[in-house]
């Protein structure tokens, strides 16, 4: 079946199977931040955004998001960078495997509360899953992300 | 994982329902729980492009289209409100922020799902749900009906003055539940949902006696419904350790929904 969607601000058609997942459709386009995890919904490896909202991609029919923005972690480049940076200082990951689903998560959260409490930071990344580092850099990374661009807001 | 050989998105809820009368058809929702199945579906129905993703506030009742996220349901001002803060309790623990972007009510409510949180705090409003070819009828008796192919459009929650609670207990925060239980108290009197039982939440209504002048004797409603409400084992727990939270959950909604308890 055809399908038309923006990916990464580029316009991509192609011909795909009617059961294709959205995350078998990003990663068949060279999007392979979005990696497949759990298969249960549970672990946001597969987090992107579907009209800038943070979804599950291995439980979205591709073709439901046709027409619509699709943004994966290649295409936020300069806002991942800097913020990867924070977690990088913490050494807040050990395989990284889980790595682009959170920065894509807390990226949703930035946008949506700019100055979250802990606790708000806990509630919002909870759907993702990381199995070696225990939380707690990566928290203080949030953290210290944070508190540099509350220093640096203009 | 399932399997679809074709995808369509009606442009009308008469096409829906046609496609839908087929058996191997199969309306997809939020799509988490049905893509675990291993039945093989031949046609995804998409009912994203009818419009129903909007929730609708009157003066008398909130109008929630089947395809509203609960992300949307959690966020939405006006349902804070009047559930005072239940809405947003009962579906934050539902695994995370991406999930509930996905999962809708309408494939929590048609799903009927045992550890349904929403199911829960639903029954113990006055909700009823409109379906496509039976009209509308209340959630109490759609959530005691068999699976058919009828299409669920959108839930209706009416504003009837109440107090409202939900409490559940989890083995780990983002779990299913090991037991569901919402409490609301108003003019009609007092009633409780339990859901995760392990089956179909279940309402149940207060005696008589068990509210005098705005007074909840919350020890015998919990008692009562200990003994009501019928319980069951799972991986999760067991129906004794189900039966012994009924009432503890039960005081603990009943604290917040207020009436002086004895």
């Amino acid at each position: 079946m055809n399908l038309s969607l923006t990916l990464n601000g580029k316009l991509i058609q192609d011909d795909i199977p009617a059961d294709m997942v959205l995350l078998d459709f990003v990663r068949r386009h060279g999007c392979y931040s979005a990696k497949r995890g759990c298969e249960t919904a549970n672990c946001g490896l597969c987090t992107v955004f579907l009209d800038d909202v943070p979804v599950l991609s291995c439980s979205v029919l591709a073709l439901r998001a046709a027409g619509r923005k699709v943004t994966t972690l290649e295409g936020l480049q300069e806002e991942a960078a800097e913020f990867g940076a924070f977690i990088a200082d913490q050494g807040a990951e050990q395989c990284g495997f889980c790595n682009p689903g959170l920065m894509m998560n807390a990226i949703a959260l930035f946008r949506e509360n700019p100055d979250p409490t802990e606790d708000e930071i806990k509630a919002y990344l909870a759907g993702n899953l990381c199995r070696c580092s225990g939380y707690e850099g990566q928290l203080r990374g949030i953290q210290a992300y944070l508190a540099w661009k509350k220093e640096n807001r203009p | 994982m399932i399997h679809f050989t074709d995808y369509k998105r009606p442009t009308s809820l008469q096409e829906a329902w046609e496609l839908n009368k087929k058996k191997s058809n199969r309306i997809i929702g939020g799509m988490l729980w049905l893509k675990m199945s291993h039945r093989p579906g031949q046609c995804a129905i998409d009912l994203s492009g009818l419009g129903l993703d909007t929730i609708e506030e009157t003066d008398d009742a909130f109008s929630i289209g089947a395809m509203v996220t609960l992300r949307q349901l959690e966020l939405h001002p006006g349902l804070a409100a009047y559930t005072q803060g239940a809405m947003k309790k009962s579906v934050e623990h539902i695994v995370g922020v991406q999930f509930r972007n996905c999962a809708t009510i309408g494939g929590s409510l048609y799903g009927r799902y045992g550890f349904s949180d929403v199911l829960t705090l639903f029954l113990a409003m006055d909700t009823q749900v409109e379906l496509f070819e039976k009209g509308i009828l209340s959630l109490a008796d759609y959530a005691a009906m068999d699976y058919d192919r009828d299409l669920l459009v959108r839930v209706i929650v009416k504003k009837t003055p109440l107090r409202l609670a939900y409490e559940s207990v989890r083995i780990t925060k983002t779990d299913f539940p090991v037991l569901t239980c919402a409490v609301s108290f108003g003019q009609e009197g007092l009633r409780t949902a339990i859901g995760a039982r392990p089956n179909r939440a279940k309402l149940l209504w207060a005696k008589e006696d068990m509210v005098q002048n705005g007074t909840i004797d919350a020890a015998s409603f919990g008692a009562y419904a200990q003994e009501m409400i019928p319980v069951g084992s799972n991986l999760r727990g067991s129906a004794a350790y189900r039966k012994a939270l009924i009432p503890v959950l039960i005081e603990r909604c009943c604290q917040q929904v207020g009436g002086d308890r004895t």
